[in-house]
């Protein structure tokens, strides 16, 4: 079941915004439900995967569309 | 409150330059995200940042005077006292960075501590109806080094 709950779209923001968001975003969602975040930010490539890890959540998918990078975030 | 020191980051916010302001506010919304107790100790130049813009510093004695001299100095570097608002957007427009009145709005709805320094203020002569809303009570460096002995991470910017 990869189908998001929520779509966060962060483009545009810049470190920390995109984490910011993603984790006010998470909050709402049930254990199990996957968000979608989509950034511009290239520092995203590092920092979602990071912090998903540390605070128990799995990345499910991480793509490149364009100028786009789209995750797939399962909560922990 | 019983977070455990590895989860409690503690920034003593020092200057009230941009180019540090950023990293200050940067670090403590990122350290909120990843769930940690966060505070951050606003001293000496570092205070502006929760001045209300439209609040002098009117001390009379040589400590203000000096605080306020040095302060203009920081122009230069873009001070925050120094930089109007419009300015100040602009630039952080320019840099895809987010102004620091958005980033310590942000700060605020994740729950960062904002603890300016009671010292300071007095050197100032600012009272807590000085500072924007939604900061601590001004606390001292006994309060802010307990917080950072029982943090994990301690950032002095």
């Amino acid at each position: 079941m990869t189908q998001p709950a929520r779509t966060l779209d962060a483009s545009g923001l810049a470190c920390p915004m995109p984490i910011v968001r993603t984790r006010q975003a998470i909050e709402d969602l049930a254990s199990g439900d996957i968000l979608e975040v989509i950034s511009t930010d290239r520092g995203s490539l590092t920092d979602i995967p990071s912090w998903a890890d540390t605070l128990g959540h799995t990345l499910v998918d991480a793509r490149q569309e364009g100028e786009r990078f789209v995750y797939l975030i399962k909560k922990g | 409150m019983s977070a455990s020191s590895e989860e409690r980051t503690t920034i003593v916010a020092w200057s009230g330059d941009l180019d540090r302001v950023w990293p200050q506010l940067i670090l403590a919304t990122t350290a909120a995200a990843y769930g940690m107790t966060t505070t951050v100790f606003f001293t000496f130049w570092g205070l502006f940042t929760l001045k209300r813009p439209e609040v002098k510093v009117t001390g009379s004695d040589w400590k203000t005077k000096g605080l306020g001299v040095m302060n203009r100095q920081g122009l230069t570097k873009l001070n925050m006292a120094g930089l109007g608002p419009l300015l100040m957007k602009k630039v952080a427009a320019e840099h895809k960075v987010a102004p620091p009145s958005e980033l310590i709005e942000t700060a605020q709805e994740l729950g960062v501590r904002l603890w300016p320094c009671s010292m300071t203020m007095d050197l100032m002569g600012l009272t807590p109806a000085d500072l924007i809303d939604g900061v601590g009570e001004p606390v001292g460096a006994a309060t802010a080094l307990a917080e950072m002995q029982r943090s994990a991470i301690n950032l002095f910017i």
